[in-house]
């Protein structure tokens, strides 16, 4: 079943799986109970402390702008689930415009 | 009923690092197809990006050059969507705390009147992969059965910059993305290159009755391959969506593609799902906090910004726009006058020396004015012997013309060969008695009233002074003497 605040079919989607009646009752309870974990959040006073989307403290890592070896094409073509030529060949992309 | 055009710029710009953004692969433009590519960039399962430290220094830099304001804390998100060209199924962007927020483009006109253009905010992503769309014959979506990819380019550092909806014209529209191009060309972060597609443009565009104070319906145009076709394609959405309102017809919000062969819009008929990209903060990359001490520090580098000079040439120099514009669009050509005219002090002359004889010595010979012989020092030393009227602009040229061949300082080529002009007017007149003694038959035509002698001689004289003598009291010397 979807939560009040989720659509699981709709999320489904979103992330292009396909999921049946039983898979969207299933994961919808499961996401549901994640949610809720998450809520009890909202009971504890958590005023003094700022918003944030990181629980690791470190900033700023990055690194200096030089060039490194890619990998050999071959390798990576192959690896492709189909290709032509020196490109990697996929299905058409939007329906016929 | 006459509207008002309402337009928005959305830029999509390659930053010009030597590496991806979150990889070692290089950004090169043009290597063959899919050689430069690693796990990171092919989002295999496992692998880590790390951002590149150059790609956020350039967007400080554009941030600075736009007065944007550039936040303590920001951070990169994920965009999620699917598209084959990006292999991630998620693009790293910036959602709602990007590297700079806000800024203006100030920009000028054909005639330099200066307008500005707000900027909603610049942020920090990267480039998906590049499709060919193949057979249908014409490389479209339309009608195609498969695409082919060539990764090269995802991963590649791209800035996008956002407008506000402060432009009001095609032609506006066009002067704002010329002053970004030249802007983002002069701080040294991209090469702004629409044919190879590291700057791709997108315009909002609606229309409204001229005093309203509501926006009306916009479209959003693609597909726009040169500043051409964006003034064309905007002139031409501007016309149908007032023959639309004039009809009573009302507006659709739609994308729609510019069709440069037939000079129209078309309905790019719109996707199968609304945009939920469902951005999330990626939690492969920890945040940033760019200090004000960072920030002073890359202000303190910044290469001249076009729209300071601009008003520099225009307007304390006088410069007209035309040659204001040819100087600035060259900026190493500008740095070059800039430098001459710390020594020359005379921006007028110097400017006619860069753009005339020095720029057409550059054209004859093929080395850049910058990259030759002649320094910005040496460069200013004559134009300061022209404006002491030391020496005539004839010797002037012969000068120039030997300092581009190596000889260094016509300061001192001229005190070395004696070449300062003659102002001794008893000099000047044995100049010219030794040409009329000469040229007895010549003086006979002009008096007989064949005016067109009257060059003859003075180049005679000139000739006699080698050059020396100036031009204008030759004239009048010689006048006198044949009286009148
Ligand atoms: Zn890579």
């Amino acid at each position: 079943m979807s939560s009040e605040n989720l659509d699981i079919a709709y999320v489904a989607k979103l992330a292009r799986i396909a999921l049946t009646d039983d898979e969207v009752e299933r994961f919808g309870a499961q996401l549901g109970d994640l949610l809720g974990h998450v809520a009890t959040l909202a009971d504890l006073d958590l005023d003094s402390i700022p918003a944030t989307a990181q629980v690791v403290e470190s900033r700023n890592v990055v690194r200096e702008d030089c060039e490194r070896p890619s990998l050999d094409r071959e390798t990576v073509l192959n690896g492709a689930p189909q290709r032509q030529g020196a490109f990697v060949r996929v299905p058409r992309i939007i329906g016929q415009a | 009923m006459k509207y008002e055009a309402v337009i928005g710029i959305e830029c999509h710009v390659e930053l010009k690092t030597a590496s991806k953004m979150f990889c070692g692969c290089a950004n090169r433009f043009g290597a063959e197809p899919n050689t430069l590519i690693c796990p990171v960039c092919m989002g295999m399962p496992g692998s880590l990006p790390v951002p590149n430290a150059a790609a956020i220094e350039y967007m400080i830099r554009a941030g600075l050059a736009f007065k944007a304001a550039i936040p303590a804390y920001s951070k990169f998100d994920r965009k999620n969507y699917f598209y084959p060209d990006m292999p991630k199924n998620y693009q790293i962007s910036q959602y709602d705390m990007p590297l700079t927020q806000g800024g203006v483009v100030r920009y000028w006109l054909e005639d330099g009147t200066i307008r500005e253009c707000r900027l909603t905010r610049i942020h920090l992503e990267e480039d998906t992969g590049k499709s060919t769309h193949a057979g249908s014959g014409d490389g479209r979506i339309a009608g195609s059965s498969y695409s082919l990819v060539d990764f090269n380019r995802a991963g590649v550092p791209l800035m996008e910059c956002v407008s506000e909806p402060d432009l009001r014209s095609a032609e506006e529209a066009v002067a704002f993305l010329e002053m970004l191009r030249r802007t983002l060309m002069a701080i040294g972060v991209s090469d702004v290159k629409m044919e190879e597609g590291s700057l791709r443009c997108d315009a909002n565009v609606s229309i409204r009755p001229i005093g309203s104070e509501t926006y009306g319906t916009k479209t959003e145009i693609k597909n726009m391959n040169s500043f051409r076709s964006v003034r064309r394609a905007i002139e031409s959405e501007i016309a149908r969506q007032s023959a639309m309102l004039d009809a009573g017809e009302r507006i659709v919000q739609e994308t729609l593609g510019w069709d440069e062969a037939n000079g129209t819009t078309i309905s790019m008929r719109s996707k199968e799902l609304a945009h939920d990209y469902r951005y999330f903060p990626d939690p492969d990359l920890v945040p940033m906090e760019i200090s004000e001490e960072r920030v002073a520090a890359v202000r303190a580098k910044m290469s001249p910004l076009p729209i300071d000079r601009f008003e520099r040439y225009a307007k304390e120099y006088g410069f007209n726009i035309k040659q204001t514009t040819q100087l600035i669009d060259a900026p190493e050509i500008a740095d070059f006058f800039d430098r001459t005219v710390e020594v020359s002090k005379h921006p007028q002359q110097t400017q006619n020396f860069v753009l005339g004889d020095l720029s057409r010595l550059a054209n004859e010979s093929g080395i850049a004015i910058h990259q030759s012989p002649v320094s910005p020092e040496h460069l200013g030393e004559l134009v300061t012997l022209v404006e002491a009227k030391t020496i005539n602009s004839k010797i002037a040229k012969e000068l120039l013309a030997r300092m581009w061949a190596g000889e260094g300082s016509p300061k001192a080529i001229v005190e070395r060969e004696g070449l300062a002009q003659t102002s001794d007017p008893a000099a000047l007149a044995r100049f010219v008695d030794e040409v009329l003694a000469a040229n007895a038959a010549s003086v006979e035509e002009y008096r007989a009233g064949k005016s067109n002698v009257f060059g003859f001689l003075v180049g005679a004289v000139m000739k006699n002074s080698r050059g020396k003598a100036d031009p204008a009291a030759v004239n009048a010397l010689l006048r006198e003497r044949l009286g009148g």
